[in-house]
Order: C-alpha cells, then sequence, then structure tokens
C-alpha cells in the first residue's frame, strides 16, 4: 500500500493545529513581564523558586515597564514588572516594591573625571555641554549614551536627572542596560546611565554632587537617583503568583537580590 | 478517478494562494496598525518631521528614511565593486585555487545570521574606526561596510547567473576580433548582461535597507539627521527593531507606519527587480 | 595594461572576501570553541546565562524550526507542483509568482510586526512557538517554492511520458514519479530554510518571547539561540558565554549549510 506522502504531510500541521487547540493554554505556571531592567533579577529568582518547588514553571519575559503593567491589566501577564512607579491612570492596580535600584551615571575609566553636579550631568545629557573641557576634563567631544524611549531606565534618569530637559537627540541610543555599559567600557569620551546593580569593574559610577552611589547612600537618602522594583498585580495575588511574591519577599531572596548589587526591601539583609 | 484529480487540482490551487494569502495578510494587518497614526498626525509631519521624539508625541521620521538611504548607498559603493569583482573571477578565472576557496567563502558569508555581522562590527570594527577615523565608531560607516559584505552573496549569485546565461558566441566573437581578456568582459559581456547585474544590484539593496540587528548592534542609533559618513544613525528597521518590545498605544502605531514606509520600499525595488530579470529571460 | 591592474583589483576583491569570512569565523569561534563542551550542550542557562548551557535554546530552536518546516515545506512544495505541473504561464501562475517574489523580499522586521500582531495579538497565541514557527513559515515559503520549481524542472518530461503512457494520472504521475526524483532537490531547499530559521533573530523576538525555561507546550514562549547570543551579547552578562553561544549557533548553521551543499553536489552528479 503505497501511503501518499503529500497527504500525510498535510494532514501532520492539521493534527498538530487540533491538538495544540485542544491542550489551549496547558502551559500551567505563571507569567511575569515588563521591565527590562527587573527582568534578570526575575529570571534569578525564577530560577531559584523552580529549583525549589519541582513542577512550577515561571516565564519571565522582557517589554519594558509600561507593557509589563499594561499585560497584568489585561491579565496577559500575572505579574507585571516595573522599574518606575505607577502613574496614576494605573493606581487601581495592586504594586509590591522587591527591592530598590539605583541608577549610575557612568563613564569610561580612563576619564579622569570622578565628580558632577546634578546641573552639569543635566546640561551634558541635553547638549548644553559639548566637551570634557568644559568640566575639567580633556579636550574632547562628549559621546552621550542613553537608552531607548519607552525604557523604565531611561524615564527614570529623565525624571531625577533631566526634569524639564530633553536629552540631546545626538545621544547613542541602545536598547539594554548591558549595551550602554559596553559602549561606554570602550569609549574613552563616553559617558552614559545604568543601573548600578549592572557596574561592573569595565565603568566607573561617578559621584553625583560628592555623593557616591553605594546601597548605604541609597538607605540613608543621600543618593537620589532610586528607583523601586516593583511586582504588579491586577488584585491581590493568589496561587502561584502569591507563593513567588512571597518567595521574593523572603530573606533569602532578599539576600539573593542584594548580592546582585540591588537594595533589598527587607532592611537587616543588606548588611551581611 | 476524474473526480479525484479535479479536487486534488483545487486543493492544490488553494495551497498554492498561500504565498499571495500571507503576503495579503501581511499587508492587511500592517496598515491597520500603521495607517491610523499617520492619517493622525499627518503625513507631512510623519514623512517630512525631523524629530521623532515619542514622549512627545514627535514622529517625524524624516531622519531615518535619510539614514536607510546613507547606510544603503554606502554598502552599495563597496559591494557593487566588490561584487562584480568576485562576479567576474567566479565565472572568468576558474578554475584556479582562490576560486575553489572564494565560492565556499560566499556560502559562508551568505549563512552567517546577522547577528553574528553585527556583534564581529562591534568588537573588531566599531573600535578600528573609532581610533583610526574618528566619530564614536558606531556609525553610517561601520554599518556600510559590514553590509556590503552580507549583501555580496544576493548581488555575486545573480550576476554570476546572468553572465553565465549569456551565449557563449560574445565572448568567442569577441575574442576573435583580437579584443584581449579583460576588454571582452568589461566591453562586451558585462553591458550584455547588464540588466541582470542591475537587477541584482537592486535586490542587494532591498536586502540592506530590510537589515535591522546587524545595524541595532552597529549604528549607534542616535536620532538625528546624519552629517558625515563618521555619524550614529538610526534607519527605518532600527527604529522599529530598537523600539518595538516597549511601545504601546501611539508610539506603538507610529512603529507600524515606519513599517508601511520600509514595506512600500521594499516592494518597488523588488517590483523593479522583478521586472527587469523577468524581461532577460526571454 | 589595464587587464593587469584589472586582475590585480578583481583578485584583491576575492582575497578580501575570503579573509573577511575567515575574520568573522575566527573571531567567533576562537573565544567560543573552548567553551564548548559536552555539559554546555546539554545544561540549560542558569544564573541569568552565567552559568549551564543552552539546551533549552537548542530546545527551542528545534521546536520553532520543525514547526516551520511542518508548515512551509507541504506548502511551498505544493505551491511548486501546481506551478510546474499543473498550469500554464497565465494569469494564476503570474499572480502567484507575484506573491511569492514579493514575499521573498519582505524583511525580516517586518514579519516580525506582522507575526507580532497577527499570531500573538490577533489569534491569541501569545508568545509561543507556535506564534514563531508560523511566522518563520512565512518566511521560509519563497525558498521553498523557488527550490522545488527548479527541482522538479530538471526532471526530464520522458519520465512523465512514461507513466502516463502506463495508464497514471497526473496526481500519481506527481507523487510517484516526480516528487521522489525531485526529493533531493527539495530537502536541500528545505535544508537550506532551516539554516535561515536556526539565524533568525528580529522576527523571532517579536513573536516567540525570550523565556528561558524549557517550554513544555506549544504556546510556551521560548528563546532560540541566535535569540540568546543576542541578548547575551547585549546585555554584557557574560561575555564568554555569549561567545559559547555564538559559537555553537554558527557551527549550527555550518553544519546544515555544509549537509545542504553536499546534497547538492550529489544530486547535482546523480542527475548527470
Amino acid at each position: 500500500m503505497y501511503v501518499n506522502p503529500k497527504i500525510s504531510l498535510w494532514l501532520l500541521p492539521l493534527l498538530l493545529i487540533l491538538l495544540s487547540l485542544g491542550c489551549q493554554r496547558s502551559k500551567a505556571g505563571i507569567t511575569v513581564a515588563g521591565s527590562t531592567s527587573v527582568e534578570p533579577f526575575s529570571e534569578l529568582l525564577a530560577e531559584e523558586y523552580m529549583s525549589q518547588h519541582a513542577g512550577s514553571h515561571i516565564y519571565v519575559q522582557g517589554g519594558g515597564s509600561t507593557a509589563g503593567i499594561e499585560a497584568a491589566t489585561t491579565g496577559a501577564a500575572n505579574i507585571g514588572m516595573s522599574s518606575r512607579y505607577l502613574i496614576d491612570s494605573e493606581n487601581r492596580l495592586h504594586a509590591v516594591m522587591i527591592a530598590k535600584d539605583a541608577i549610575a551615571v557612568i563613564v569610561n575609566p580612563k576619564n579622569p573625571i570622578g565628580d558632577l553636579f546634578l546641573g552639569q550631568i543635566r546640561n551634558i545629557f541635553s547638549g548644553k555641554i559639548k566637551n570634557w573641557k568644559e568640566v575639567g576634563g580633556a579636550l574632547h567631544p562628549i559621546v552621550l549614551v542613553t537608552r531607548e524611549e519607552g525604557s523604565g531606565t531611561r524615564e527614570s534618569f529623565q525624571k531625577f536627572v533631566m526634569e524639564k530637559a530633553d536629552i540631546s537627540l545626538e545621544a547613542l541610543v541602545q536598547d539594554s542596560n548591558g549595551a550602554v555599559r559596553q559602549v561606554v567600557s570602550s569609549d574613552p569620551s563616553a559617558i552614559g546611565y545604568i543601573s548600578l546593580g549592572l557596574v561592573n569593574e569595565e565603568v566607573k559610577a561617578i559621584r553625583i554632587s560628592g555623593v557616591e552611589p553605594t546601597v548605604a547612600n541609597i538607605d540613608n537618602g543621600q543618593y537620589k537617583l532610586v528607583r523601586p522594583f516593583l511586582f504588579v498585580f491586577k488584585d491581590q495575588p493568589t496561587g502561584e503568583a502569591k507563593a513567588f511574591l512571597d518567595f521574593v519577599l523572603s530573606p533569602p531572596a532578599q539576600k539573593l537580590l542584594s548580592k546582585e548589587g540591588l537594595v533589598p526591601v527587607l532592611p537587616k539583609v543588606g548588611q551581611e | 478517478m476524474e473526480l479525484k484529480e479535479k479536487i486534488i487540482e483545487k486543493i492544490l490551487l488553494l495551497i498554492a494562494l498561500s504565498s499571495i494569502t500571507v503576503l495579503t495578510l501581511i499587508t492587511f494587518f500592517i496598515f491597520e496598525e500603521g495607517l491610523p497614526l499617520i492619517l493622525k498626525i499627518g503625513p507631512k509631519a510623519f514623512f517630512l518631521g525631523g524629530k521623532w521624539i515619542p514622549s512627545k508625541g514627535l514622529f517625524g521620521i524624516f531622519p531615518m528614511i535619510v539614514s536607510s538611504f546613507w547606510v544603503t548607498f554606502g554598502a552599495l559603493l563597496l559591494g557593487i565593486p566588490l561584487g562584480l569583482s568576485c562576479t567576474i573571477f567566479l565565472c572568468e578565472w576558474t578554475p584556479s585555487s582562490l576560486a575553489t576557496l572564494l565560492r565556499p567563502a560566499l556560502q559562508l558569508l551568505a549563512a552567517i545570521p546577522s547577528v553574528i555581522y553585527g556583534f564581529w562590527g562591534l568588537i573588531v570594527l566599531v573600535p578600528l574606526i573609532r581610533n583610526y577615523l574618528g566619530g564614536p565608531g558606531l556609525s553610517i560607516l561601520t554599518g556600510s561596510l559590514v553590509l556590503s559584505f552580507m549583501i555580496l552573496p544576493t548581488v555575486i549569485t545573480i550576476s554570476e547567473d546572468s553572465l553565465k546565461a549569456l551565449p557563449p558566441s560574445y565572448k568567442a566573437g569577441s575574442l576573435a576580433l583580437g579584443a584581449t581578456h579583460w576588454q571582452t568582459i568589461w566591453r562586451v559581456l558585462i553591458p550584455a548582461a547588464r540588466s541582470g547585474i542591475v537587477a541584482s544590484i537592486i535586490l542587494g539593496m532591498g536586502r540592506a535597507i530590510g537589515e535591522t540587528m546587524a545595524m541595532i548592534m552597529i549604528l549607534g542609533n542616535a536620532v538625528k539627521m546624519p552629517t558625515s559618513f563618521l555619524d550614529s544613525a538610526r534607519t527605518l528597521t532600527t527604529n522599529i527593531g530598537i523600539e518595538m518590545g516597549y511601545a504601546t498605544g501611539d508610539h506603538r502605531q507610529a512603529l507600524f507606519a515606519t513599517g508601511i514606509v520600509l514595506f512600500f520600499i521594499i516592494m518597488a525595488l523588488n517590483t523593479l527587480a522583478i521586472s527587469l530579470s523577468r524581461r532577460r529571460v526571454r | 595594461m589595464t587587464q593587469s591592474i584589472a586582475k590585480f583589483i578583481i583578485w584583491m576583491a576575492a582575497l578580501s572576501t575570503i579573509a573577511v569570512m575567515v575574520l568573522i569565523l575566527f573571531q567567533i569561534l576562537k573565544e567560543g570553541l573552548p567553551v564548548l563542551h559536552l555539559r554546555f550542550f546539554l545544561d540549560s542557562p542558569k544564573d541569568m546565562g552565567r552559568e549551564g548551557g543552552i539546551l533549552s535554546t537548542i530546545v527551542g530552536t528545534m521546536a520553532l524550526t520543525a514547526v516551520a518546516i511542518l508548515f512551509g515545506a507541504p506548502l511551498g512544495v505544493g505551491t511548486a507542483i501546481l506551478l510546474k505541473e499543473y498550469t500554464r504561464e497565465g494569469r494564476t501562475s503570474f499572480i502567484i509568482r507575484f506573491g511569492t517574489d514579493c514575499l521573498a523580499g519582505i524583511p525580516s522586521i517586518i514579519f516580525g510586526l506582522f507575526g507580532f500582531v497577527f499570531f500573538v495579538i490577533y489569534l491569541n497565541f501569545g508568545w509561543s512557538i507556535l506564534s514563531g514557527g508560523l511566522t518563520l513559515a512565512a518566511m521560509i515559503l519563497p525558498t521553498v517554492i523557488s527550490t522545488t520549481e527548479e527541482a522538479i524542472k530538471t526532471i526530464p518530461h520522458s519520465y512523465r511520458e512514461v507513466s502516463y503512457s502506463l495508464g497514471g494520472t497526473k496526481w500519481q504521475t506527481v507523487t510517484r514519479v516526480v516528487l521522489p526524483n525531485a526529493l533531493p532537490g527539495i530537502l536541500t531547499g528545505i535544508l537550506l530554510s532551516i539554516g535561515r530559521s536556526i539565524g533568525e533573530t528580529a522576527a523571532i523576538i517579536l513573536t516567540a518571547g525570550s523565556s528561558l525555561v524549557m517550554p513544555t507546550s506549544l504556546f510556551s514562549p521560548i528563546r532560540t539561540m541566535s535569540v540568546h547570543f543576542y541578548i547575551l551579547a547585549r546585555e554584557g552578562i557574560s561575555m564568554k558565554m555569549a561567545y559559547g553561544a555564538g559559537a555553537a549557533l554558527v557551527l549550527f548553521v555550518l553544519l546544515i549549510n555544509m549537509i545542504a551543499q553536499w546534497l547538492i553536489n550529489r544530486y547535482i552528479r546523480h542527475r548527470t
């Protein structure tokens, strides 16, 4: 019996569709979506959680703070991640802070500048100050690096540093903290901003008005470029989502976050 | 039996319409998402606007259109001579030890994913350009350089086909008349294969305009009108690629609208290339 | 004289092309090969991708490619059969060819936008293997169609005539004479499509998501090898792992292409 290969090839996809529709959304588990700044930490926490709770599935997705909040609202995600506070129109949602993160302004390690006033930083990023000489550095044009529009990190930077001014259109735009760090680490005349937790020996975080960006200074409120990492829920969390939240707020998880450079919300954890 | 054959033919016809169906779906959805935004802020503000600041509701894509063409133009500037040279090499100077290396090299170049190209450009080319030519290194020049190699396989394959399709009498006749090998190539064969070569260039152009991932990594993505090849820039594709993950509402629609522009440009280029290459296949 | 100058330029061009290819491969493989050991392929990414391997991305890539082939191959082969066996050059074939040629030129980011708005949102498949695979199927369609057409074209008409003279119907001729003989060519086209799918990134990010977790159903989001490489390289989480993922990616793609080339050579030798 010669089974016609063409027909069977065609039936296969049909079967697949039927099968998949049959197990619609049978992916048990929860989706956590939103800010790409929070994303790697959520992934870390999810990994830890899943190793302790066999059979659970936590899918972490990027998309940005606004998209994450929207996903939580529509139910597309169980938990939305945000790296900024909720705005008025989003206030019906239930937000829980899981950590605090600071934004560090970074320069290349070869750059002699280690301290800038907030106003200077604002003028640099708006393009008013174009040369390092103007702030006491070498004679070289400043290369600006910023995040893309829609990024929670950029929004926080805009809010805390730029205020009413716009970031110059001349700035290089990179789509992740790591990419910003990469550019600044290889270009001696570059300046950018990234999550404090991602600062490493490849770049130098500068002091703002004499205040060093450290966890201690964030805690005592001296370093002001701080933003919240939030888990956003449509209503009070239940089931797996609640279990994950409880885990994230527990001392072992908070210690994990602290090790990664975030400021934990449980006060005692950070001092180990 | 007859009926079964007829049914099969009808089913096959339906299957064959899949490509046109997909094309229609793509066109429909891209337009459905993007057109409202263009109408909302007005075509002039969109196509000719010089500022792209979504947070302020400014969606001017003119700098992006210009940048796309700059990068592509640069890629063609390097890619056409390179491509033609390699084609001539493959057609006229085989077999030689280098030719046996060139063919697999081209196949590999065609197979390498664009993210690898971008990564290489970022690690190797960007510092070189920054240190020796100035500027931030993440620039149109870097983009053009990498793109020219990415479109090489396209240009070469189709040009080679055109050259090979020429009647052998062209070459034999020219040589018989006393022309040198090079004169034959340059003055007889290439002009004769002209439409195929131009088609390959246009297809290469389409490929270049459509490249996204590698460009995001090495262009710098500054939202400004470029004034030099060493400037950072943002093309239509990278504009979509870099902000799509985050965009909502008007911003997202604006990105789809950018997609519409891209779509039109590519369609125009493709139709041109197709008509050119079909003309020679008579 | 011009001949020698021209010859020199052309040789330089050929040399530089080979040189660039060698440079690119050398860069990735030099740093990446040391990272590749058996565990790398058998472990999933751990600790945000700093540790472990790339197993879940390999599985994701294979699943995505499988869906793409399952839908794209029958549609493509069917279209080619219709074009070459059932119709003459007329209005229908012109429309179909026009559709195919246009589809071939559309950049992957547009496919990504389409896949996102159609599969992820409109059909509510979400970020999933299904969404990504179906989008990929649309992308490989033109390739499968043209390679199948080429393969069918080379089958001597005498084969078909023999079949008809023995009383075979058109469909029987196609399935028992034409297709089996054209199989190597068709397989080559499918292999080339697989190679392309593996390297695809832009469209995948927008449709299949970027979850690191091993997928559990067709509706799970997954990260493919190329997306994983891109994210690792951009986030700067671990350059070592990035190079490893990149090397694995390149090796996979090279392998597929080599098999396809071998098939082409064998097929050509078989025919002549």
